[in-house]
């Protein structure tokens, strides 16, 4: 499949391309298992919302990123707790990969007092600051400049944390993202800009809402270094974040980050929503499929032996259960009680 | 004995910015003009030069980005103040404010304060046009979870502005060019608890009430005292905090004075005004006043540019007077 007229993205948005094993050689075995752990994590958990969604039990708008969890987990292999990480409408990643907390998130989906929102977010609306989780809310580019104040009071309190903002490639479209980049590179404010372009904006192909799909350029146009990469590519993602967040950290300003990966299910709920869209068929789909990030991972280390093909199925399996088992807690876990709903409209409950 | 020295309402802000910037270290300003008084007038004057340029930010023309910015930064401690040296201007961050700081306690169960004040100043007159002079208060103050503050006078200029800043909830903080020379001596300065601040009752009377937020609670001062002349008694109510109303202390006054006008810089549609005569009817029954409720706002027109129109745009003291008189039956001089 050849990519569409006009891409400068190249192989990094063509799905023919890039589907190999990844080259594991020069990386510590006990990395690669927990890159891979958190990324089969993040997926059997969105598995398992899709079903919700499917059964009716979850009913808020979830919006799936299964077939992009190699962005979220290579960029939180270098961040901290004290770093401040903002996202959007698809955060379940963003949020997971942190290290979040499985039965927060999954009884936060359900809209349940012991989520890590206490129920009055749902999906769109996560929050866990013990983690250095800020906030993410589904108005699109939203949180893009809130990340970059986040980054702003890093820069005042001098002590080397950083921001970190997730958004797709449609925020690329709000000129809000304009006014964060100019406004990060002029006071050198210690910002990663992470771009999930898996170019689509809810059912529109990117290459009908922009004259280039690299959302690069945008950095590089407020002098900021970006870099336009392989999103399906753990290790890759892993590599460009390390310095980028580094330079951060020493005072070095913002970066930006644009991993091109793609989403398996469609904008919202778990359908796979093939007949949208300029290019998306099923044809693309199962190309995408063969690049999974997962799966490529897991290739890799089962041909480099470290592990068995029994192995990577018991932990699979072990990881199913504990999850189902969380899942089955929170659908028995409590609504917010009537008071909620006026108790938090403003500060004073216990935060 | 010397008389205690009298301070302008816009020296006021300036003495909050410097005990807020003085006794927290958290404090901040961001916005456009900070380092200029051709945007913020006297109110911050050489702030930037006492506190660093580094705690008095002047931005790029970026009223979005600059206001969620301060969301940012006060979810990770710190106590910034935007200011939007136009309140016109402060539309293009619209976004920020109702759709996230306002919200965000809420949609996050509690857990998150976005703890930031947002600054806007009324600006008008001087043929400045209708992208230059609008006073929305009623937009915001519609908005659960957003604490609305418009100080009238000196003290409260800066007494709120500090009550505001040390609050743990999102403030818009109104404040009017047209009071910037308004002047009394302030005492020492007490923390308030922006909770707890209410309506307060510049004048006793018990002909009327007459209800203004901002320049216009100063206008029912002024008129009150001309209708004084004309042998009515008025009681004035300074909203202060407009959401969430002290609908208490004006209802009290309503059921004493039996008769209600309302002062708006605003719009009428949907306005302030009509928010407090709608508490008023809902409240106290259909037969608690004794003549028809007044409100006197701006026509329903954008703002004009030419002086002549400008003249008969904005309420006066006059104009309230003749309305009172009017609505009370009592005989006014042409």
């Amino acid at each position: 499949m050849s990519a569409l007229r006009g891409s400068e993205l190249g192989s990094l948005a063509d799905p023919a391309e890039l589907s190999a094993a990844l080259d594991v050689r020069r990386e510590p075995p006990l990395r690669l298992l927990r890159f891979l752990r958190d990324m089969l994590r993040i997926r059997i958990i969105e598995e398992v919302v899709a079903e919700w969604v499917e059964r009716g039990l979850a009913r808020a708008p979830c919006h799936l990123g299964i077939g992009q969890e190699a962005v979220a987990v290579g960029v939180s292999a270098h961040l901290e707790p004290r770093d401040r990480v903002f996202g959007g409408h698809r955060s379940h990643a963003h949020y997971l990969a942190l290290g979040g907390d499985v039965y927060g998130l999954l009884a936060e989906i359900l809209g349940r007092h012991d989520g890590v929102s206490r129920g009055m977010g749902g999906s769109m609306h996560l929050v866990d600051r013990a983690v250095g989780f800020h906030g993410s809310v589904p108005l699109v580019g939203a949180t893009i400049p809130i990340a970059v104040g986040a980054g702003l009071a890093a820069k005042m309190d001098g002590e080397g944390a950083v921001a970190v903002s997730y958004f797709g490639d449609g925020a690329s479209e709000e000129g809000v993202l304009h006014e964060s980049l100019n406004l990060a590179a002029t006071f050198g404010i210690p910002v990663l800009f992470v771009c999930e372009n898996n170019l689509y904006s809810s059912h529109l192909d990117i290459a009908q809402r922009q004259p280039s799909d690299r959302v690069a350029r945008f950095g590089e146009a407020h002098r900021i270094p970006s870099v336009s990469i392989d999103g399906n590519d753990v290790l890759a993602v892993a590599r460009a974040a390390q310095p980028l967040i580094a330079r951060a950290r020493a005072g070095e300003g913002a970066a930006l980050i644009e991993a091109v990966t793609y989403r398996h299910r469609g904008h919202v709920g778990p359908k796979e929503d093939v007949d949208v869209g300029l290019r998306r068929s099923l044809d693309e789909l199962a190309a995408w499929k063969r690049r999974d990030p997962i799966r490529r991972l897991a290739d890799a280390m089962l041909a480099a032996n470290l592990m068995t093909p029994a192995a990577f199925a018991a932990h699979e399996r072990a990881q199913r259960s504990e999850i189902a088992a969380l899942a089955q807690r929170a659908e028995a876990a409590p609504y917010p009680p009537q008071s909620a709903l006026l108790d938090y409209v403003f500060a004073g409950a216990a935060r | 004995m010397s008389e205690p020295r009298s301070t302008s309402y816009g020296d006021a802000i300036r003495q909050g910015f410097e005990y807020l910037m003085s006794t927290n270290p958290k404090v901040f300003a961001i916005g456009q003009g900070l380092w200029s008084p051709w945007y913020v007038g006297s109110s911050m004057t050489d702030l930037d030069r006492k506190f660093g340029r580094e705690r008095v930010i002047d931005t790029p023309v970026s009223e979005l980005a600059c206001t969620a910015a301060a969301i940012g930064a006060s979810l990770c401690g710190y106590r910034p103040i935007v200011v939007h040296p136009r309140m016109d201007f402060m539309l293009l961050a619209v976004d920020p404010i109702v759709n996230q700081a306002a919200k965000w306690s809420h949609m996050l169960g509690g857990r998150v304060a976005p703890a930031l004040t947002v600054r806007a100043i009324v600006n008008r007159g001087g043929e400045q046009g209708a992208q230059h002079s609008q006073s929305l208060h009623a937009w915001f103050a519609h908005v659960p979870g957003l604490r609305v503050v418009m100080p009238s006078t000196a003290r409260d200029a800066r007494d709120l502005l500090i009550a505001s800043v040390l609050c743990d909830d999102p403030v818009l903080y109104i404040d009017d060019r047209w009071l910037y020379e308004r002047s009394e001596p302030l005492p020492e300065v007490r923390e308030r608890d922006l909770r707890s601040e209410g309506c307060a009752r510049r004048r006793l009377g018990g002909d009327i009430t007459l209800v203004g937020a901002g320049y216009s609670a100063y206008l029912c001062e002024q008129a009150a005292e001309q209708l004084a002349g004309l042998g009515v008694d008025c009681e004035v109510i300074d909203a202060r905090v407009i959401n969430p109303l002290d609908e208490a202390t004006i209802l009290e006054s309503c059921s004493r004075t039996r008769a209600l006008c309302v002062v708006d810089g605003g719009w009428r549609p949907a306005g302030f005004a009509s928010e407090v005569l709608a508490i008023v009817a809902e409240q106290l029954g259909p037969s608690a006043l004794r003549a028809a409720p007044l409100r006197i706002t701006l026509p329903s027109a954008p703002a004009p540019t030419s002086r002549a129109l400008e003249q008969s745009y904005y309420p006066t003291a006059e104009t309230v007077v003749r309305a009172v008189a009017k609505q009370l039956g009592v005989g006014v001089a042409a």
